[in-house]
């Protein structure tokens, strides 16, 4: 594929491939060959992306209890999950514990973001590498030595081991996503506060906070979402009573395929969606405040 | 004459092992529009956040109409700074960033309603009150910048190279606007910049820094005309340095032989001794070619560049002269072309003497 | 200054004050926790779980059995494949995403996101659905008369890899799409002003610059992927059981907790070493600029 020419190409960024410049019929068949075969192999990833979730959905209305063929459309299986009390238990145990670790994981976690963002001290090193690490750990490794944790304590599991689980999880994720927000907000944005006037609480509260705000509400969406996400973990420090729904459908799924499990799992997909569609605008909305 | 409007008595900074700022005595005096020159990384911005406060001296005391600011924090500092990139808020309107000043102050609403209208107005933004930083030109914003300090009438603004972010033209149209500004509202301007030519137009008084200290004050006349030092004459617009001998001195002028073999006339501030090592510095205008100069030199180098043309003449094996001659009417003056034996020369107080 | 150390008694109070609460969480309920794992590699399973205060090393030597490190070898296997795959299918899909118009970018990454926050074990659930023996694909293969019998897809080790890679790819994608975005196209023009024809742009500057993505993918992808559990659980049937499994499995029915933790120890020691080759690895190839 020996191109004719020599003169470097000047097309915009945005359009079509980084390399193309003028040249030869027959280089200009391969490369429109290449993209073809380029477009079309994201255009498969896609479908094989959403192929699952969309089957789960269409199958969810399904009046036959096999996922094999369409028999018809029904709201039966919404209808039996509605009359599900162990499922609803599950839902609230889920909500109770979600927003706890939410409220405590974003508190502390932007805390923690602010000091390390804002200052050089000893031990931010250490303290950066304690952060780094529920992120990478594998969730059954964290899960099992939380149990043996609290058992050598004689702790009883419920909803207070589950929400300390969640929260030794959830800082790291919120403290990186508001750290991250900072770093785009320009330090001399308080600086010019407390040169108008403003000492340092004003300059926060007025200044720095505002700013940080979606950055805030991300992480605790995040932790909202990963928290509601969570089944390895929670299995291992949950006790009867704090089953979360998580657990409780991976009880259900193992027992056997049911289109009830079909329309909770589709309820879930629509609500996380919401979610997603709301993190992502908060985030548009910030980076539209930063000049 | 009262207090000056700030003076820094040795002043030191130190990052760790690195001195940003050392041991700098500066006065600042009341309505002066003064600049702090030099190459990034001189300390001119550290001195400057030292003066508003975000840095504290390790060494040495700030002084604000004559009292002293020793731990003072920014927001109880009677300074106010338009910073580098303007930081306006970007969460709020450009009222909103104008008033903050007064009402951290606690100055009442309706004052603080006609103060911002005036500011507005003085910076030429009267109707873009409700808008954001981010739907203003840079222009603008730095304008924005300049009225959210200025309406709150401080002792001295301290402006950190405002208009580097501008370009060419707009900075131009700014450097005449920043200066009607400051005779308008009588204010100490201590402006900070790299670009010499910014500071000569704009100042009344420059202080060159280099290596965090300040290598000479004076108005631009003076730092022009009379450089004290190798690194001001170099920095400040373009200029020859030869190097040789003191051979004999009269009175303040005094013959220095360039690398041995010849001789130069220049104008002395210091007591020379003869065989001392000495520099001399010309400025390229300041040389004439042909009038029957003293020296003789070769043209090396011709460029034409519009109103003026530069050449290099070799003088010697290891010295070459840069000269600018201005074009003007091409009848009377002729160019000289590469190879030609030339006379050089220069009135002897044009050269100036440095022994460095 | 951005970054500056404590200038006043009350500023190293206030760094001290928004600290401490991520210290002591993070100490009292990760790291104790990791060592009391640790501890228990070395002691005694209990009569009904828990454990006995005997020091042994027994459990790391009954690791060496065939069973187990058949189990290691498969898991690591699995994690390798998973991450050359995650690596095949998302650079090319990165590599496309970024060379689109700007306002599709944005809806693209939007769509590579939206699956991603999505609850895990509902996508894995949705999975199963498809590679069920009277599921989707199965009657659309069938369908298309391409064959007569179901194909067996669930509960085989092949299911086990297409749940991880869809479960990871985006870990993949995204920071390969970051550093192809990056990518300064002066970069590309210059290697061809150079004689380089379009294969050659590609390997020699093109993916060593855009190796940092590469390689921060590679190990999002390995690492999850080493410690899976839940993948090999549902979509596995227990036909291709990893070492998550295998720690599950020791706390709960095996009720050997001291083997499970010694389990988990290794593994998270494999995720380190791993991590590290690859890390000098990549960095050397880079280096001598042969990739590929």
């Amino acid at each position: 594929m020996a191109s004719s020419s020599t003169t470097p190409s000047t097309q915009p960024v945005t359009e079509g491939h980084p390399t193309s410049r003028v040249s030869s019929g027959f280089a200009s068949f391969w490369r429109q060959l290449g993209k073809f075969l380029l477009s079309g192999w994201a255009l498969i990833f896609f479908v094989f992306l959403y192929l699952p979730i969309v089957t789960l959905i269409v199958f969810s209305f399904n009046e036959s209890r096999f996922a094999t063929e369409w028999s018809g459309f029904t709201l039966q299986w919404y209808g039996e999950l509605f009359q599900n009390r162990l499922l609803g238990l599950a839902l609230r145990n889920s909500l109770i514990v979600a927003f706890s670790t939410t409220l405590i994981s974003t508190a502390i976690g932007t805390m923690v973001a602010v000091a390390l963002e804002r200052f050089d001290f000893k031990g931010k090193l250490p303290i950066d590498a304690l952060l780094f690490l529920p992120i990478i750990i594998p969730d059954i490794a964290m899960g099992i030595m939380l149990l043996s944790f609290f058992a050598l304590l004689n702790q009883s599991l419920g909803f207070v081991t589950i929400i300390i689980a969640h929260t030794a999880f959830n800082i790291s994720f919120v403290a990186v996503i508001v750290r991250a927000r900072m770093a785009d907000i320009d330090p001399t944005l308080e600086e010019a506060a407390n040169d108008l006037g403003a000492n340092e609480w004003q300059a926060f509260w007025r200044v720095g906070f505002p700013l940080l705000l979606p950055g805030i509400l991300a992480g605790a969406l995040t932790a909202f979402t990963l928290s509601l996400d969570d089944y390895v973990v929670t299995f291992f420090v949950s006790g009867p009573g704090s089953t979360t729904l998580p657990v409780r459908v991976y009880g259900m799924i193992r027992r056997g395929v049911t289109p009830e499990i079909n329309a909770l799992s589709s309820l879930l997909l629509v609500a996380s969606m919401i979610l997603v569609v709301l993190s992502l605008a908060l985030q548009r909305r910030s980076s539209r405040l930063n000049v | 004459m009262g207090n000056p409007a700030v003076q820094l008595t040795q002043v030191t900074k130190a990052f760790g092992e690195v001195l940003a700022v050392s041991d700098i005595d500066l006065r600042i005096e009341d309505g002066e529009f003064f600049s702090l020159l030099g190459p990034s990384g001189c300390g001119k911005t550290t001195t400057l956040r030292i003066i508003a406060g975000f840095e504290m001296p390790t060494q040495g005391d700030v002084l604000i109409r004559g009292r002293s600011m020793g731990q003072t924090p920014p927001f109880k500092r009677p300074v106010n700074t338009v910073f580098q990139n303007y930081a306006l808020f970007p969460h709020m309107t450009i009222e909103q960033n104008v008033a903050f000043g007064l009402e951290m102050k606690k100055v009442d609403k309706a004052e603080t309603q006609r103060r911002v209208g005036e500011a507005l107005e003085m910076v030429r933004l009267p109707n873009m009150g409700k808008r954001r930083p981010h739907q203003l030109s840079g222009g603008q914003q730095q304008r924005v910048a300049l009225a959210r300090a200025l309406v709150n009438e401080p002792e001295v603004l301290l402006l950190d190279e405002p208009l580097g972010a501008l370009d060419l033209k707009l900075r131009k149209a700014m450097q005449l606007e920043l200066k009607r500004l400051q005779s308008q509202v009588g204010i100490t301007f201590v402006y900070v910049t790299h670009d010499q030519e910014e500071a000569l137009t704009m100042s009344d008084r420059i202080a060159v820094m280099n290596d965090g200290e300040v290598l000479q004050v004076g108005s631009p006349v003076e730092i022009y005309e009379h450089p004290t030092s190798g690194f001001v004459a170099d920095f400040i617009g373009e200029s020859n340095m030869l190097y040789g001998t003191v051979y004999a001195v009269e009175g303040t002028e005094a013959v220095i032989l360039v690398d041995g073999t010849v001789p130069v006339r220049a104008h002395t501030d210091y007591d020379l001794s003869h065989g001392q090592r000495a520099g001399v510095v010309v400025r390229p205008e300041k040389i004439t070619l042909g009038n029957g100069g003293a020296l003789l030199g070769r043209v090396e180098e011709v460029v034409y560049i519009g109103t003026d043309t530069r050449y290099s003449i070799r003088l010697t094996d290891s010295t070459t002269l840069i000269v600018r001659e201005q074009n003007g009417n091409s009848d009377q003056v002729r160019l000289y072309e590469a190879g030609e034996e030339v006379s050089v020369g220069w009135s002897p107080a044009q050269a100036i003497v440095l022994v460095d | 200054m951005s970054v500056r150390e404590p200038r006043t008694r009350r500023e190293r109070t206030s760094v001290s004050v928004l600290t401490g609460p991520t210290v002591i969480w993070l100490l009292l309920f990760f790291i104790v926790p990791l060592g009391v794992i640790f501890v228990y590699s070395f002691l005694q399973r209990g009569a009904f779980g828990g454990v006995e205060w005997v020091f042994q090393i027994d459990n790391y030597l009954r690791f060496a059995d065939a069973l187990y490190i058949n189990i290691f070898v498969r898991s690591l296997w699995i994690a390798v494949l998973t991450t050359l795959i995650c690596l095949l299918i998302g650079y090319p899909v990165a590599f496309w995403m970024s060379r689109r118009p700007a306002w599709m970018q944005g809806g693209l990454l939007l769509l590579i996101m939206v699956p991603f926050w999505t609850n895990f074990v509902v996508r894995m659930y949705a999975w199963r659905l498809l590679l069920f023996r009277q599921g989707i694909l199965n009657g659309f293969v069938m369908g298309l008369g391409l064959r007569e019998e179901p194909l067996a897809l669930l509960f085989t080790p092949t299911a086990v890899v297409i749940g991880l890679v869809f479960a990871w790819v985006v870990n993949m994608i995204l920071p390969c799409y970051a550093s192809l975005v990056g990518l300064n196209d002066a970069m590309l023009e210059a290697a061809q002003d150079l004689y380089a024809n379009r294969w050659q742009t590609f390997w020699k500057v093109v993916v060593p610059l855009t190796m940092p993505g590469i390689v921060s993918g590679s190990i999002l992808v390995f690492v999850p992927s080493l410690g899976a559990y839940v993948i090999p659980d549902m979509l596995g049937g227990g036909s291709a059981d990893m070492i998550g499994n295998l720690i599950h499995q020791q706390f709960t029915s095996g009720q050997n907790w001291p083997f499970g933790s010694a389990i988990s120890v290794l593994l998270m020691l494999t995720m380190l070493i791993g991590t590290l080759i690859y890390f000098r690895v990549a960095r050397q190839r880079t280096a001598q600029g042969i990739v590929g």
